[in-house]
């Protein structure tokens, strides 16, 4: 077996300066729509006081979730005692933080104070899940900070297992936690269902694998570094069985929501004459999101090719995005059931679906956050040694005979 | 979780040290009116009666008074301006008999915006008035998703011309206040309430629910009124009848 041996990147080339200035322009789009809203108001935006969480929200919590999904693949490492995985932890653990990272700058630039921040951070409200979440996120970014470390420290490797362990529950509970800010909110109908949290965790493996793969396939190639078979179709199939499952936890919810009379309204307004919502779940979640991305894993003609398979990678990031997209938007824009069975209006929109289109300052924000998680990934592999030199096949796993 | 007097007192000193939220402009001034020996006590709980049989068509008499007495204007934006009461046409599809009736913050005694607020800027008064500090909101809006009722609304834009008891501003959430400026400095009703009953409708009764001997008490206890969304058990202070 070849020896493993982890270095970072060069990063001296033009193409990694380019790609660096690329994420720091997406950045400075960000900053610059998050200080263009601030300064006007919320009102140059198209949230409103029934829209009240947009695009921004979408953008930040599908970081959040991918970012602890994104560890998976150190967990089944060191949890699981999976072999093979093991080479591919410490990208893992990184990635998770620079995507919770990114996500967590998305919520607080959308905050309408966020020059409070440091309020948020001295006083809690614990009987607020939100509060509770802001001590999961900068815990997560520790525990993991340590895991890291007892990594790459060789006097540090008899605790690797339990950090690993450590950071794998706290893994859970983050993702639990996020899935529960909507749990809570029995008042509205999309969000009033037990399997939020577990949906949220399924999703996380999806959406994580799917950012660790293309970020994979990205670094190697450019990089030059040997990636074989082996672990590629191991990540691969891996990644089909995380977007089958979603569909089946989303098949579950609805089937669920569908039994239960009161909330026969919503399931509707998705499913069938929901207008946007209806069409972003069933065409851009569903169909474009996860039917044709499961062809690219489990049909070979497109699947050997590997710009084809991060090119179905990143359509499970667009199907996650439309799916946070229906949960958050499409939640909101159904009308709250205040005097249910009745036809309400009001100068405020009471009975009406809400208006919701997402303004080019809105998306930049989003797009600005996941600049910042690329930049400090990249920036982070050039400054620490992130990444084995060669994922070749027999470094992988000596005794496998490639598979197809 | 409610917040003493004391502790709403010290937020509003420590927020004046430092932030004010428009020039001139104090939350410790909303604490002070209510002289220092009455301090805001469990002993009450204030609330409204609503009969929607007695509200009609049209009228905006309440919404009007409680936009004037907190300087509520609009930007000609409805759906990013602040509403902190609005009228409600609900009709029954079956029989075609419609309702009308105010809406508000419904105060209610477990309240949700106040469970998710992060910050705890979302508070309830020991006399059940559910308030924002605008000094400790970060605008994060999470309230505003749990509020069942809609009642919450966030400030899109730039305020100006504001009242000096009612501390307001941009990037933060609010709602009806119960005109809780007036029960503290004596005047014993709301802006809404005053109107309604002066237009002659007299279809929003304010009181104190905790005791016995007020015309809202008697009236909850003897005649039918329910609170909105009652599934939720929140028990509001705001309960209405006619429906
Ligand atoms: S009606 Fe809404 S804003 Fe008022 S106390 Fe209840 S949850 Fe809070
Ligand atoms: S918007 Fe303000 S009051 Fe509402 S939950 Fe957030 S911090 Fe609390």
């Amino acid at each position: 077996m070849k020896q493993l041996t982890y270095d970072m990147i060069k990063g001296t080339s033009f193409g990694y300066w380019t790609l660096l200035g690329i994420f720091g322009v997406l950045i400075a789009a960000g900053l610059g729509s998050a200080y263009y809203m601030e300064t006007n108001g919320h009102y140059v935006t198209g949230m409103n006081n029934q829209i009240v969480w947009g695009m921004p929200h979408v953008f930040a919590v599908f970081l959040i979730v991918a970012a602890s999904g994104a560890l998976n693949v150190a967990s089944i490492g060191s949890v699981f005692g999976k072999t093979m995985y093991k080479p591919l932890a410490r990208l893992s653990a990184l990635l998770a933080i620079a995507l919770l990272v990114g996500g967590l700058a998305i919520l607080v630039l959308d905050l309408g104070r966020p020059d409070r921040l440091i309020i948020s951070m001295t006083i809690y409200n614990f009987k607020s899940i939100f509060a509770w979440n802001m001590i999961l996120y900068s815990g997560f970014i520790a525990v993991v900070g340590i895991y890291i470390w007892t990594m790459m420290q060789h006097n540090l490797k008899k605790y690797n297992r339990a950090a690993g362990m450590g950071a794998f529950i706290w893994r859970l509970t983050l993702t639990t936690g996020t899935g529960s800010i909507f749990g809570f909110l029995v008042a509205r109908s999309a969000y009033d269902a037990a399997i939020m949290a577990p949906m949220f965790i399924i999703m996380s493996f999806s959406f994580g694998l799917a950012i660790f793969l293309i970020y994979l396939i990205a670094t190697y190639h450019l990089t030059g570094r040997p990636l074989g078979d082996v672990i590629v179709n191991r990540l691969r199939k891996l990644l089909g069985i995380f977007v089958i499952s979603v569909l089946y936890f989303v098949l579950v919810y609805h089937l669920t929501n569908l039994y239960l009379a009161e909330h026969s309204g919503i399931e509707r307004f998705i499913l069938l004459d929901g207008g946007i919502y209806t069409k972003v779940f069933w065409i851009d979640q569903i169909i474009i999101g996860s039917l044709i991305p499961l062809l690219i894993f489990y049909v070979p003609v497109f699947y050997k090719s590997r710009l084809m398979l991060s090119f179905g990678a990143l359509l499970v990031v667009f199907g996650g995005l439309a799916q946070l997209y229906v949960i958050i938007i499409g939640g909101q824009a159904y009308p709250l059931q205040i005097f249910p069975g009745m036809e309400v209006s009001s100068s405020f929109g009471d009975g009406q679906t809400g208006n919701y289109t997402a303004t080019p300052a809105e998306i930049l924000l989003g797009i600005g956050g996941v600049g910042i998680a690329l930049a400090a990934a990249t920036f982070a592999i050039k400054i620490l040694p992130f990444l084995p030199q060669s994922l070749a096949n027999e470094v992988v796993d000596p005794h496998s005979t490639p598979t197809t | 979780m409610s917040i003493s007097r004391r502790k709403f007192m010290q937020a509003g000193a420590a927020a004046v040290t430092g932030a004010a939220i428009a020039p001139g402009i104090h939350l410790v001034e909303l604490a002070q009116a209510r002289s220092p020996e009455e301090a805001a006590s469990t002993a009450k709980r204030w609330g409204l009666l609503i009969d929607s049989e007695k509200c009609t068509a049209g009228c905006s008499f309440c919404v009007d008074a409680c936009h004037t007495e907190h300087n509520i204007t609009s930007n000609n934006r409805p759906e990013t301006d602040a509403q902190w009461i609005r009228k409600v046409t609900a009709k029954d599809p079956d029989t075609g008999y419609t309702h009308y009736l105010p809406v508000m913050c419904q105060h209610c005694e477990k309240p949700p915006c106040v469970d998710v607020c992060p910050t705890g800027a979302s508070f309830k008064r020991a006399d059940g008035i559910v308030l924002v500090d605008k000094h400790i909101c970060i605008g994060c809006r999470y309230c505003m998703m749990a509020c069942p009722y809609k009642a919450r609304s966030f400030i899109h834009e730039e305020i100006t011309n504001q009242k000096s008891y009612v501390p307001r501003g941009k990037g933060t959430v609010e709602s009806c206040t119960l005109c809780v400026h007036k029960i503290d400095r004596g005047d014993n009703n709301t802006a809404c309430a005053e109107a309604c009953t002066e237009f002659g409708n007299d279809a929003i009764l304010f009181g104190d629910l905790s005791d016995l001997k007020t015309e809202i008490a008697k009236r909850r206890k003897t005649e039918p009124s329910r609170q909105l969304r009652s599934d939720l058990n929140l028990n509001t202070g705001v309960r209405y009848q006619g429906l």
